[in-house]
């Protein structure tokens, strides 16, 4: 384990049934980086943030954040000590007001107001900020989703595919998002299928293939990569 | 004041105020007994989303309770009043783990274990200590006019409990939980206690409710306390007017409970016809209540 690894993952299983959903993932994220996880799809990337965040118990494996063990702690422990993350299909509290969304995130963090006004405004949820989540598009949904995540003051966050349905401005925008988030210290670990947007906000990949990693390093490296290219477009 | 404070204060002097001008006094118990249960399952049901079949339990509960209190360890009706509620919220905690079910689930689970704590109060086996199926007779304590000023303080406090909620962190967590539990948790909320916390303030609500109405009646049969149309009543008075708002409730007791005074105890047939078509239209066409349809015209519903 590389000393400045925010997030340390080793040896992660996760079986549904006789399925082997994640077979020994290992990966770490640094304060600040942007670590983008591609694969094929069913390839386990939700699973594994999943499992990160505590939606699902591991059945083998330790993570590690900030060198102390986190496998144990129910989501909320996890969240209040930074852990936090997006969903593939936002799950904003949908009868409640954007803005509501917001507050209930800020007062279990150390958060106030004006975190919610700044997230608002980074995300460009502003003009909606009165409106019931459930009736904001898809896109909104999303960086409602995000912006959800940021209120909590998160060390460490993990994208599940926020770029899937986004239109190229709101890409651009939602990859300058991101690329701010790093540099504001936050770790990030990005699940995404576009790659173009992956070039744009990571500088490493690990790609997966049925639950475990095949490659790791730059994603131009993993583009010529003949294992990545046989699990992409070999089957 | 809070939103929804004056609609709270204005509800309880109106039954503080009543008896005096209207002599039925039967009918104005009965509907602040409706009004706490029906802002007990507005806790639970409008700002969790349990759906308790069984909230009758804790009603029942309360009445043995308080009245075991009373009767076993001769205690005063307001001291035996909090050891009914206590009866209430501790069947509530050994239920909660009920909570881990979700929707017809638990309505079902929580059913069932409501006629569990009816068949272990109600078994002859026990008449030492519950008068079995016998009933209770409360005589000595009897005091219509103390139970009734009681009841006014328990509506109170069961309105502002929803007054809390609809103006707390607490309450916007809670509704947070019954949309996205997942989501909840990564705002930080510790979805398992908040949930147990409002299933046990719904459980207190409805034990305090039952202790108050077994010192009013003062003689009471196990059958009746334990009956699911309690439930089924407060469960619809709740739905009509629209849960998770403070008025919403109130709104739907006030209206049904009047109906069913109306025409249900004279004509219980046509009654059943009419709150059965009542239902029927609520699910199909108004599934939030009536406070959707003030919603609807952009009304802020406290
Ligand atoms: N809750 C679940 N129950 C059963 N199988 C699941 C569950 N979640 C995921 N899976 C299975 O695990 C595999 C990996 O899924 P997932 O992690 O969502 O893949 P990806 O996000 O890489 O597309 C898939 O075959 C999926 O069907
Ligand atoms: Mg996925």
């Amino acid at each position: 384990m590389s000393p400045n690894a925010l997030l340390s993952v080793s040896g992660l299983s996760k079986r549904f049934g006789a399925y082997r959903a994640l077979d020994g993932l290992s990966l770490e994220v640094a304060a600040g980086e942007i670590l983008g996880l591609v694969g094929p799809n069913g390839s386990g990337k939700t699973t594994a943030i999943n499992v990160i965040s505590g939606v699902y118990a591991a059945d083998a494996g330790t993570i590690r954040f900030d060198g102390r063990p986190v496998g144990g702690l129910p989501i909320h422990r996890r969240a209040r000590l930074g852990i936090n993350r997006t969903f593939q299909v936002p799950k904003p509290f949908r009868s409640l007001t954007v803005t509501e969304n917001l507050e209930v995130a800020s007062a279990h963090s150390r958060s106030g107001d004006n975190q919610i006004r700044e997230c608002l405004e980074l995300l460009a949820l502003d003009s909606v900020a009165g409106r019931e989540a459930a009736s904001l598009t898809s896109a909104q949904q999303k960086r409602l989703d995000l912006a959800r995540a940021l209120v909590a003051r998160p060390r460490l966050l993990l994208v599940d595919e926020i770029g899937a349905g986004l239109n190229p401005a709101e890409l651009q925008l939602m990859a300058q998002t991101l690329l701010a988030i790093a540099g504001s210290g936050v770790a990030l670990l990005v699940v995404e299928h576009l790659l173009g947007f992956l070039r744009a906000v990571a500088s490493r990949v690990v790609v997966m293939d049925a639950g475990r990693e095949i490659f790791e390093g730059p994603l131009d490296l993993a583009a010529r990569d003949p294992q990545v290219i046989d699990v992409f477009l070999g089957r | 004041m809070p939103r929804g404070g004056w609609y709270s204060v204005g509800v309880v002097l109106m039954f503080a105020v009543l008896p005096f001008v209207y002599g039925n006094h039967a009918l104005l118990f009965n509907m602040m007994m409706y009004l706490v249960l029906a802002q007990g399952i507005n806790v639970l049901f409008g700002f969790t989303g349990y759906l308790p079949f069984g909230y009758v339990g804790f009603f029942g509960t309360g009445a043995y309770g308080t009245s075991l209190a009373i009767l076993l360890l001769h205690l005063p009706p307001l001291p035996a009043l909090l050891v009914g509620a206590a009866a209430a919220m501790l069947v509530g905690l050994v239920l909660a783990p009920l909570l881990k079910l979700s929707g017809a689930y638990f309505a079902i689970a929580s059913l069932a274990a409501s006629e569990v704590v009816y068949y272990i109060v109600s078994n002859p086996h026990l008449t030492p200590l519950t008068q079995g199926p016998y009933g209770i007779s409360l005589v000595q304590t009897y005091n219509a006019a103390q139970s009734y000023a009681v009841m006014v303080a328990v509506l109170a406090l069961a309105l502002g409990a929803v007054v809390y909620l609809r103006n707390s962190n607490l309450g916007l967590a809670l509704q947070a939980i019954r949309e996205e539990p997942i989501s909840a948790g990564f705002a930080g909320i510790n979805v398992v206690r908040e949930r147990t916390r409002a299933w046990l303030l719904s459980a207190a609500l409805a034990g305090l409710a039952g202790g108050v109405y077994a010192w009013h009646v003062s003689v009471f049969y196990p059958k009746p306390v334990f009956d699911l149309s309690i439930s089924v009543f407060a469960i619809v008075f709740t739905l009509f007017g629209g849960a998770a708002t403070l008025l919403g409730p109130v709104v739907g007791t006030l209206l049904l409970y009047g109906l069913y005074n109306w025409i249900g105890i004279s004509q219980p047939e046509y009654f059943q016809l009419v709150f059965g078509i009542v239902i029927v239209v609520l699910v199909l066409f108004l599934p939030n209540g009536l406070m959707s349809l003030l919603r609807r015209i952009r009304v802020d519903v406290p």
